[in-house]
């Protein structure tokens, strides 16, 4: 007998309307983008900044239950990539490619939920942050695969995500993220040799942002650039500049198309630099003193982007009405996340089979609800216990 | 002498275990000048150099592997997996190569493969993990878990001193929550003994790191409201087994309740009880009870994790049940 009072199997939490505007890319080869692509482009990474800041507010009223972590500064390289797939394509987001899944159609209700561990965000409690995805018959889904925390896992699996799209003659395409870091692993190894091999229809993007967690890429690889390492699958690589909006999106198409045409796998290498710490705990102790605040005052990627659309004729009080909308959208989906409860304790045993659709409460809890009546963030939570000296 | 917590304990061991054998040395993500995901290895990279405190790419197979290799040739490796949880990356390394070399090639692998383990922080399913059973069941392993900052530093120095692949299991919840003395001068824990962590003659529940300190709350409730004398033991080393200490208190008490934190199907709650029955079978006066997660990913909403995880008034309620079987 299952227990009472819960969602039986492991379907997908309330379904969320995308986000504003709609995925706006074609999948059309080359051309140059319109106007109004151009703004989109504008909004996603201006929308990713400012939901992260909401998220920042969140995290300090102890509202966001786990880690925070933030792409501020790498929104470029996530919206640019992401805007070079088509709607059937599929992507597989990494901790700093918040933007991409917002182009790909998640909401700010959705992210907010999920990190404040609401019952009905899109994993209902189970999964932190970003770590959550929206997968399955193109008609209905939005494209895009949950990630885990070991890194470079993704890889092989988006390497089989591909794989079907070329058994089935489908005109689809694959885009994985990973990190600098992610590259020293052998999941990615393994992963991109046997999609190489398979001529997989897939794009991996790696995020060259200088450091993964406190390591310096020159402790993680000696390679030039990581674009390099795409010799060693005989597979084409190519580095673009991730905080360009349109240098990012235009070598992702230039991959993105390729593969379409049938000629496989590419590595693209988005350079980009990390301008907060790999979770809100970290301080960052170990950049070089004035190297972050270099990165923000000459190569902030919107700021970059506005000055460029400025001069291209779009005027300030339309990236200003825009900056507007944005804040309303997120006040509004912030209200609504409050709102939602948390997770009923018994959704803890559905789903982890399709069959039996739940796990039995352990004869100790027959009959019983919750045990702990509160229940609190930890005090220091940092990387769950981060000292004092090394917490902001 | 003043108290120190869990994890500076552990980071206690390690500095005097570098200072006296040049052969040890530390491996690891973000160990050097950042000291870790947790701050453990804080320090070793000022005091002992990068030759010695060596910052890895994310690499738990090459690792492991080159801790292995390292071993062979007669360094002490101990090598940090940020979260025990990425310990899965290296299972084929720990379990193919490690564990079979002394058996299979006469190698040597005098390593320590160690990290923060374990739940109760909101880590989600990828930062909460307790993998030690899979391990446990691996002959040529060796496992600790250890519940007091006095075991975590003992038990340290055994697991490098130790000729074998010990696995050091850290709970993160501990770290900085528990503090103890320690004991004067270079003490070392034995691998393979329990302690019992409260005396008791009523029933005994035995356990391992973090809930050691939910069963002698448990007990503290257990005596005030019940009248019951519950014996409480610390298993410290999960491989090998304390069996002997496992044997005397299920014939002091003739009742026992196993807790621990892992999921309930293949915990090491079952070998326990197996043993129990194969050595003890007539001593006992009840069914051997358990009190584990339910067998469930662990999850990030502190209601589920809460509802996932084993919690005093559970404990509270077999014992309750086991005393009046």
């Amino acid at each position: 007998m299952p227990p009472p009072d819960v969602k039986k199997g492991g379907g997908r939490a309330t379904r969320h309307r995308a986000a504003q505007p709609p995925v706006g890319v074609s999948d059309a080869e080359g051309g140059s983008l319109t106007r109004v692509q151009r703004l989109e482009l504008y909004y996603w990474m201006r929308l990713t900044r400012s939901l992260e800041e909401r998220l920042v507010n969140l995290y300090r009223q102890t509202k966001v239950v786990g880690g925070l972590f933030r792409s501020l500064g790498q929104e470029a390289d996530a919206v640019g990539s992401a805007y070079a797939l088509g709607r059937q394509d599929v992507l597989s987001p990494l901790i700093r490619n918040l933007g991409s899944m917002l182009v790909k159609g998640a909401t700010p209700l959705e992210i907010l939920k999920q990190y404040m561990a609401k019952g009905d965000s899109p994993t209902r409690g189970r999964e932190l942050n970003i770590h959550f995805g929206d997968v399955g018959d193109p008609a209905s889904t939005r494209g895009f695969v949950g990630q885990i925390s070991p890194l470079g896992d993704m890889v092989p699996v988006m390497a089989g995500v591909t794989l079907t799209f070329k058994m089935r003659k489908e005109a689809r395409v694959g885009l994985v993220y990973v990190g600098d870091g992610a590259t020293s692993t052998g999941a990615f190894h393994e992963g991109i040799n046997f999609a190489a091999v398979q001529r997989c229809p897939l794009v991996v993007v790696i995020e060259n942002n200088g450091y993964a967690y406190s390591t310096p890429t020159a402790k993680q690889s000696l390679v030039r650039q990581f674009a390099d390492k795409a010799l060693g699958y005989g597979i084409p690589g190519e580095t673009a500049d991730g905080n360009d909006v349109i240098a990012t999106y235009e070598a992702t198409k230039r991959a993105v198309d390729r593969a379409r045409r049938g000629e496989g796998t590419s590595i693209v290498e988005l350079m980009t630099f990390r301008r907060k710490g790999h979770a809100e705990h970290d301080n960052q102790s170990y950049v070089q003193p004035g190297e972050i605040e270099r990165w923000a005052a000459e190569n902030d990627p919107i700021d970059r982007y506005a000055r460029r659309l400025v001069a291209e004729g779009v005027t300030q009080a339309e990236l200003d009405a825009i900056d507007a909308r944005i804040q309303a959208e997120i006040d509004t989906a912030t209200d609504e996340a409050e709102k939602s409860g948390v997770p009923e304790p018994l959704d803890a045993l559905v789903g982890i089979y399709a069959d039996p659709p739940a796990e039995q409460p352990l004869w100790f809890r027959e009959g019983r609800g919750a045990v702990v009546e509160k229940s609190e963030r930890p005090s220091s939570w940092g990387t769950f216990d981060a000292p004092a000296k090394g917490a902001d | 002498m003043a108290e120190i917590t869990y994890l500076e304990a552990i980071r206690e061991a390690l500095f005097e275990e570098m200072e006296r054998d040049p052969e040890v040395f530390m491996l690891g993500e973000d160990i050097g000048k950042f000291g870790g995901a947790f701050k453990v290895t804080e320090g070793l990279l000022e005091r002992y150099g990068e030759s010695r405190v060596i910052d890895s790419p994310i690499s738990e197979i090459g690792i492991v592997g080159a801790a292995a290799g390292a071993a062979h040739m007669g360094m002490r490796p101990v090598v940090e997996m940020q979260f025990i949880d990425f310990i899965a990356n290296a299972y084929d390394m720990l379990t193919n190569y490690v564990a079979t070399a002394r058996y299979r090639a006469f190698l040597p692998c005098p390593m320590v493969v160690r990290g923060p383990s374990g739940g109760y922080v909101r880590g989600g399913p990828f930062h909460s993990q307790n993998p030690e059973a899979g391990f446990i069941h691996t002959p040529g392993l060796k496992v600790v878990y250890p519940s007091t900052a006095a075991d975590a530093k003992g038990l340290m120095k055994a697991a490098i001193r130790d000729d074998d692949c010990v696995l050091f299991f850290e709970h993160k919840y501990l770290y900085r929550r528990i503090k103890g003395e320690m004991p004067a001068g270079d003490v070392v824990v034995p691998i393979g003994k329990a302690r019992v962590a409260r005396e008791g003659t009523d029933l005994s529940i035995i356990t391992y790191a973090a809930t050691v300190y939910k069963a002698l709350e448990a007990a503290e409730q257990l005596e005030g409201e019940d009248g019951l004398s519950v014996e409480v033991i610390d298993l410290r080393s999960l491989a090998p087994l304390d069996d002997e200490a496992i044997t005397a208190t299920v014939k002091k008490t003739n009742r026992v309740l196993i807790v621990h934190e892992d999921t309930r199907t293949g915990g090491i709650a079952g070998e326990l009880t197996a043993r129990i029955s194969e050595s003890c079978f007539e001593w006992l006066d009840a069914p051997v009870l358990r009190v584990t997660a339910h067998d469930v990913p662990l999850p990030y909403a502190p209601s589920l994790e809460d509802y996932v995880l084993p919690q005093t008034p559970d404990i509270v309620l077999a014992a309750r049940r086991l005393a009046a079987y």
